[in-house]
């Protein structure tokens, strides 16, 4: 274990010659990453010639040239003949690389035709997936344990790379990503793609792909957007047509299933218990990145809900509800309603007005969020 | 060449220092600022790499150990910005109000009162920006670049502090860049023509052009951000009929003339030290001039290179990418200039040569990824990663901190009259470029892995090359406390006294008067063959 | 290359320090301005804006009057003369860049992001899915948000201060021949008229501007219209009010006989600068008004 550094340095170093090692830029698995993947190892190649060369001139001169062994300096200082030589030589080489790399590009920049379209919507901090041809939607977290990323557990194999409802592609057909955002600059990345869009509120910028291999393909958001930017990953998993036919026709059923489920659970109310152990998980797994597991947030950044604001007031329960339900605009604080069912948003709110001694006593049931939401 | 200076329009403090805490504070000296700005540069060089070493001691190991990711983010956003506008930048004027006035038999600077006020105004600037890390919702926390919405929506009561602090040290660069120029335009002694003035000169007067062409653009780029912020204008809000994106445009309008306002100098000073220790003339000295021309003159059609995967049409993405590319052709040129000049030269390798030298050679280095970076194709999988973090510290740490610290150690016995101690500034060398490389190097491969910069953690399969990139970081830290220690132990007049030319191979102006150099040189122009 | 003569190397001045001190209390104070105003908070953010104000302004009372008793002591010469001016134009060329980032912002929204969010170039998606409703047009009176205002035509009162400013250039300009030619009269009186039109370009762009907000609903906050209007010509009507003293305080230096018909740098600059004024506002009023 304590030679491991030690290793990785050896082996970087050797990197040129083991271009392959898990220290380079990916191969990816589409037609695009491989001429992408090519075209960064001739660029890099190039300047290692260059590097030889132009390093190797110098040690030359740093060796032959030292004041003991050359004690009087010739004293030429201009020559138009390499002076133009070592203008026009290096355009020339700058002229070969541009030209892989504009038919490239071109093809990189055209979403015509594609076969799915997918919306893919960055918000702080997770990805929202919707798929144009079918009736199915989800949001995409961070799926890691904070323990782990406390040092409390043992990190798992994917740490930081796992979600909890990863994105599913079809192969061999041409997918069309639309990418934005709704809160802040995000970018979605997948390195095997070698795609990375950034997700610009307002506007929706395109890009495809078309992977051959199936397989689960990772990548991380890659602009810098707030507190957990870095906890933010892509996980796409692409199947077999059939397979990837079947998923979604199932991912469909299920979901309209569930909207249903939703109006009729309207007339049901839950027990104090079960909100708050609903209330508990929604917290913890959508709020308490923003206004901390313990409800404290984060001084001048994220308002405490413990003890104070809207989820202690007497007389603030529809406020509340509106706030969790349509969000603070021009804040990073979200408009949750489209993201949680009614039933979880009662179950959250009962918890922030119940938990960490608000003890307020208010239950909210789903039937109360429907008002709000229909007014 | 006939006229000397009028003796009887100067009042009696011209003549020898004043003393007491006054001769700092209301100084027009243009030696006294310079110095106040290497102090300054230095001092703040150390605040900003005290912030690095919180980045790399949290780096050091997966999982989340030492600060809050808010706080991470403070501190990435704060030692970007320290760095460029508290050490670099400051470094480079410092060295122009000591170097300038000297290389071409100026008395003083054109403008010294206003020398003054653009240094004083520094030290309240970062008072504001470093003062906003203990305020309430803390400091910036979006990145040097301060990118919209995440700075104007998300951004909390930073952003202000932020956009002012940004304002007033524009406005000290922007006088400091006019004095320069002036300076140059105006000061140079009968003879000196704009091709006879040293390349550090010349470098500089684009430098100063560059300046004061682009530090207002940041500035009409930060009020936007206030007024969207504070005052409900959507300049970065669709809504409004904005776009987030436009910040990035006039942001890097400014942002990349910026990067080469921080490395132009430093090809000025390595054109000083390679000729002076290899006992021979700079070669192609037009051909460097009309390469830092044309550098400057592109720099302000490639902005959009920091922006290849923002949407931008592919005819943009094309355009961006051809005049980056071309840049490689005039730097390019200096490059080789330098190994000419050493070609068959006298070389010794005393301490500024040899910073001069591992700056060619590291700088190149970082020239090459950012030639890779300039390939739109590829940049859309190394943007944002630690593939640019690399490039970047090998430019701005290898590249520019390097050319100053051989600046320092070139000029450092004219300044104080004493011979810096060599022994341990060789130590310092090495340690540093040893260091260096093991801090900077592997972050090429982590980029390239796929590790994304500005985050507080990251995937297990980065502990590795993180770990290594930590323990160069600390080693190059420590090794600056050497360098502290040599500019002390000189500035307080230890060791050996210097001679008016302590190197060999040296030419210009600074090297005829004594070192130190009295507090008031050439009253009388200098005569130039 | 300039002959090197005498040169004066002023003694060390407190000055320089003050404006820093006025600086570094402005910056701060007007960022815990905005910081307070926008959390309705109460605050010593205004106060410490002013005095940093006032210190600056006592600093400039301060610098000018050991500048002017230098002047009028003969202690500066043709090369200082020279550095001012160069100085001065560069000035000049760094306020130009500041305006050039709002005219570029101008341009983007115009020409780029409106056309966009109207479905133009690679963003046909971007209006179909994100704002179906929205149509692009200039000027952007329906935002995609559904902010509605007016445009401000170019007839009338921007026609008219457009008159006002080009007179007043020629005006500033006979004032300056006048002083170099040594015609007291001329000098006075065009440069009074000049100070005059400054004032009431001033005084109508007032007016517009309750006029934009009562009438027009064209606010600060409505748009990306709104916003390029009102910074620009906001901008620009500030640096018509810093003229405006210059000219005043010109005037004053004038009346006490200051400056010789060889020896003006200061009037000089201060009629510089209120042609790049009136500059800008060409510009200003083709691309915002009548384009
Ligand atoms: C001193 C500062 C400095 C300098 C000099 C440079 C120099 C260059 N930079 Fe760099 N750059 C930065 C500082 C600098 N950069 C910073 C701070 C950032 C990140 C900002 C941020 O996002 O926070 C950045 C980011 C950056 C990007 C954006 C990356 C991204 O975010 O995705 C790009 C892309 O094109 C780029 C390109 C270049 C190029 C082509 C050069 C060229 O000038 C290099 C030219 C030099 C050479 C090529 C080597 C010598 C030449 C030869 C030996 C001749 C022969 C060679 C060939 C023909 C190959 N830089
Ligand atoms: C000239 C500019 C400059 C300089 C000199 C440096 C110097 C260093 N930088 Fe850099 N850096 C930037 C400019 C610069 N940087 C910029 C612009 C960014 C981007 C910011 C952004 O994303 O917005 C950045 C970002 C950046 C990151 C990425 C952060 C992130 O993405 O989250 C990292 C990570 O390792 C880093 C590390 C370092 C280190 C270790 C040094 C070292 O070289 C520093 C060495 C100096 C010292 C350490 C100080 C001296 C010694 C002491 C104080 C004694 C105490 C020492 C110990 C306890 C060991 N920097
Ligand atoms: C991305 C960060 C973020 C997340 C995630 C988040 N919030 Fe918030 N929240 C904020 C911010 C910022 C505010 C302050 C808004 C303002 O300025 O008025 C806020 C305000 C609130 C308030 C009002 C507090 C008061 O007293 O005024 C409530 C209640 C609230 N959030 C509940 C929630 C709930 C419930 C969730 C999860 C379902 C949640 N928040 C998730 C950022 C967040
Ligand atoms: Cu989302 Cu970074
Ligand atoms: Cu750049």
């Amino acid at each position: 274990m304590k030679m491991k550094p030690l290793w990785t340095l050896l082996v970087m170093l050797s990197l040129p010659a083991s271009a392959e090692s898990q220290l380079n830029l990916t191969k990816g698995v589409t037609e695009v990453s491989n001429r992408v993947y090519d075209l960064h190892m001739t660029i890099f190649y190039i300047c290692c010639v260059i590097g030889v060369v132009v390093f190797g001139l110098m040690f030359i001169s740093m060796i032959r040239h030292r004041k003991s062994k050359n004690p009087k300096p010739a004293n030429f200082h201009e020559n138009v003949k390499v002076e133009i030589a070592w203008t026009i030589i290096p355009l020339l080489i700058l002229v070969g690389m541009a030209i892989p790399a504009t038919t490239t590009l071109i093809a990189m920049e055209d979403t015509s035709d594609a076969d799915v379209t997918i919306q893919v919507t960055g918000s702080q901090w997770k990805w929202h997936y919707k798929y144009f041809e079918n009736d199915v939607e989800f949001f995409s977290r961070l799926a890691t344990q904070q323990e782990q990323i406390n040092n409390k557990f043992d990190k798992s194999e994917n740490y930081l790379l796992e979600v909890d409802r990863p994105l599913v592609i079809p192969t061999g057909q041409k997918v069309r990503f639309l990418v934005t955002s709704d809160d802040v600059i995000h970018s979605w990345w997948v390195p095997d793609f070698a795609i990375k869009k950034d997700a610009n509120p307002g506007f929706i910028n395109e890009t495809w792909t078309k992977v051959d291999e199936p397989g689960v393909y990772r990548g991380q958001c890659a602009e810098l957007c707030g507190k957990d930017h870095g906890f933010m990953p892509v996980v796409v998993i692409a199947k077999e047509p059939a397979e990837y036919e079947k998923w979604i026709t199932e991912i469909e059923a299920e979901q309209e299933a569930a909207r249903q489920r939703e109006q009729e659970l309207l007339s049901m109310e839950m027990s104090k218990d079960e909100l708050m152990d609903l209330g508990e998980k929604v917290y913890n797994s959508t709020c308490a990145a923003c206004h901390q597991p313990n409800g404290q947030g984060v001084n001048g950044v994220f308002p405490a809900l413990a003890g104070s604001g809207v989820a202690v007031d007497p007389d603030g329960t529809s406020k509340h509800i509106d706030i969790v339900v349509n969000g603070v605009s021009g804040t990073a604080m979200q408009a949750f309603g489209e993201q949680l069912s009614m039933q979880e948003l009662a179950a959250v709110i009962t918890y922030e007005r119940n938990a960490w001694g608000n003890d307020t006593g208010d239950l909210i049931q789903a039937a109360d969020i429907n008002e709000v939401m229909n007014q | 060449m006939s006229t000397a200076v009028d003796a009887t329009h100067h009042d009696a403090h011209h003549d020898h220092k004043p003393s007491g805490i006054g001769r700092w504070l209301f100084t027009t000296n243009h030696k006294d600022i310079g110095t106040l700005y290497l102090w300054f540069s230095l001092i703040m060089f150390f605040v900003g790499g005290a912030m690095a070493m919180v980045i790399r001691a949290e780096l050091f190991q997966p999982g989340l150990q030492l600060v809050e990711p808010h706080f991470f983010n403070q501190m990435t956003t704060v030692h970007g910005l320290v760095m460029i506008f508290g050490a670099v930048m400051p470094a480079f004027v410092g060295l122009a109000n000591w170097m300038i006035p000297m290389m071409i038999g100026a008395p003083d600077m054109a403008l010294p009162r206003m020398n003054n006020w653009s240094f004083w105004i520094l030290p309240f600037a970062f008072c504001i920006l470093l003062g906003s890390l203990f305020s309430a919702g803390g400091g910036p926390a979006f990145g040097w670049t301060a990118y919209a919405p995440l700075s104007t929506q998300y951004g909390g009561d930073s952003t202000a502090y932020f956009v002012f602090s940004v304002h007033i040290m524009g406005i000290s660069s922007i006088m400091g860049a006019i004095n320069v120029i002036v300076t140059v335009l105006n000061m140079r002694a009968p003879g000196m023509t704009l091709m006879k003035m040293p390349m550090f000169v010349w470098t500089w007067l684009i430098t100063a052009f560059l300046l004061i062409a682009v530090m207002p653009v940041l500035a009409g780029a930060v009020t936007m951000l206030l007024t969207d912020t504070y005052f409900g204008t959507s300049f970065f809000d669709a809504a409004g009929g904005g776009d987030p994106v436009m910040y990035q445009h006039i942001f890097w309008f400014f942002g990349h003339p910026e990067v080469y306002i921080m490395i132009l100098p430093s090809f000025g000073i390595v054109s000083a030290i390679i000729p002076a220790f290899a006992r021979k003339k700079l070669f192609g000295y037009s051909s460097m001039v009309y390469a830092t021309a044309a550098i400057a003159l592109l720099s302000f059609l490639v902005w959009a290179h920091h922006m290849f995967t923002t949407g931008m049409p592919v005819f943009a993405e094309l355009f961006f990418m051809y005049c980056t590319m071309i840049i490689a052709v005039p730097t390019g040129v200096k490059i080789f200039n330098w190994v000419a000049t050493m070609w068959r030269g006298s070389l010794t390798f005393e301490t500024p040569m040899l910073f001069a030298l591992a700056f060619v050679i590291l700088f190149t280095i970082g020239g090459f990824s950012g030639l890779m970076l300039a390939i739109t194709p590829a940049d859309f999988q190394y943007h944002d990663t630690y593939f640019v973090v690399a490039h970047f510290h090998y430019v701005l740490v290898t590249g520019a901190v390097f050319s100053i610290m051989a600046a320092a150690y070139y000029w450092l016995p004219k300044w104080s009259g004493y011979m810096y101690d060599t022994t341990l500034s060789k130590v310092h060398f090495w340690l540093s470029v040893i260091s260096v490389n093991i801090l900077f190097f592997p972050m090429h491969f982590a980029g390239l892995a796929g590790m994304p910069r500005r985050i507080p953690d990251y995937a297990t399969q980065f502990a590795d090359v993180n770990q290594i990139t930590s323990i160069g970081g600390f080693a190059f830290g420590l090794s600056q406390l050497v360098f502290l220690w040599v500019v002390i132990k000189c500035a307080q007049k230890k060791g050996e006294k210097a001679d008016s030319k302590p190197w060999e191979g040296a030419e210009g102006f600074e090297w005829s008067v004594p070192s130190p150099a009295p507090y008031h040189t050439f009253e009388k122009p200098p005569k130039v063959e | 290359m300039s002959e090197q003569q005498s040169y004066y190397v002023p003694a060390s001045s407190p000055w320089p320090i003050i404006g820093a001190l006025g600086l570094g209390l402005i910056a701060w104070g007007a960022s815990t301005t905005v910081i307070q105003a926008s959390a309705e908070q109460d605050g010593h953010g205004s106060t410490v804006l002013f005095a940093g104000i006032g210190v600056i302004v006592f600093m400039l009372f301060g610098w000018f009057r050991d500048q002017i008793n230098e002047s009028t002591k003969g202690l500066h010469n043709e090369q200082l003369n020279t550095s001012y001016k160069q100085a001065m134009s560069w000035f000049i060329f760094s306020e130009v860049m500041f305006f050039a980032a709002f005219f570029g912002a101008l341009f983007y929204a115009r020409v780029i992001a409106v056309q966009w969010l109207g479905g133009d170039s690679n963003n046909a998606m971007t209006n179909e899915v994100l704002w179906p409703e929205f149509v692009a047009h200039w000027p952007l009176v329906n935002t995609p948000g559904g902010t509605e205002t007016q445009a401000m035509g170019w007839y009338g009162l921007p026609a008219i201060n457009t008159i006002i400013l080009l007179i007043s250039s020629v005006t500033c300009h006979f004032a300056h021949t006048g002083l170099e030619q040594g015609k007291r009269k001329q000098l006075t009186g065009m440069l009074g008229v000049t100070i005059i039109l400054g004032l009431i370009f001033l005084y109508l762009q007032g007016a517009e501007y309750v006029h934009a907000y009562e009438e027009l609903g064209l606010t600060l906050d409505s748009g990306i219209y709104g916003n390029t209007f009102y910074m620009l010509t906001g901008f620009h009507g500030l640096h018509v009010t810093l003229g405006t003293v210059m000219l005043i305080i010109m005037f004053l230096r004038v009346l006490k006989g200051h400056f010789t018909p060889d020896n003006h740098f200061a009037f000089q600059a201060t009629s510089w600068y209120w042609h790049f004024v009136d500059v800008v506002w060409l510009c200003l009023f083709v691309v915002v008004y009548v384009l």
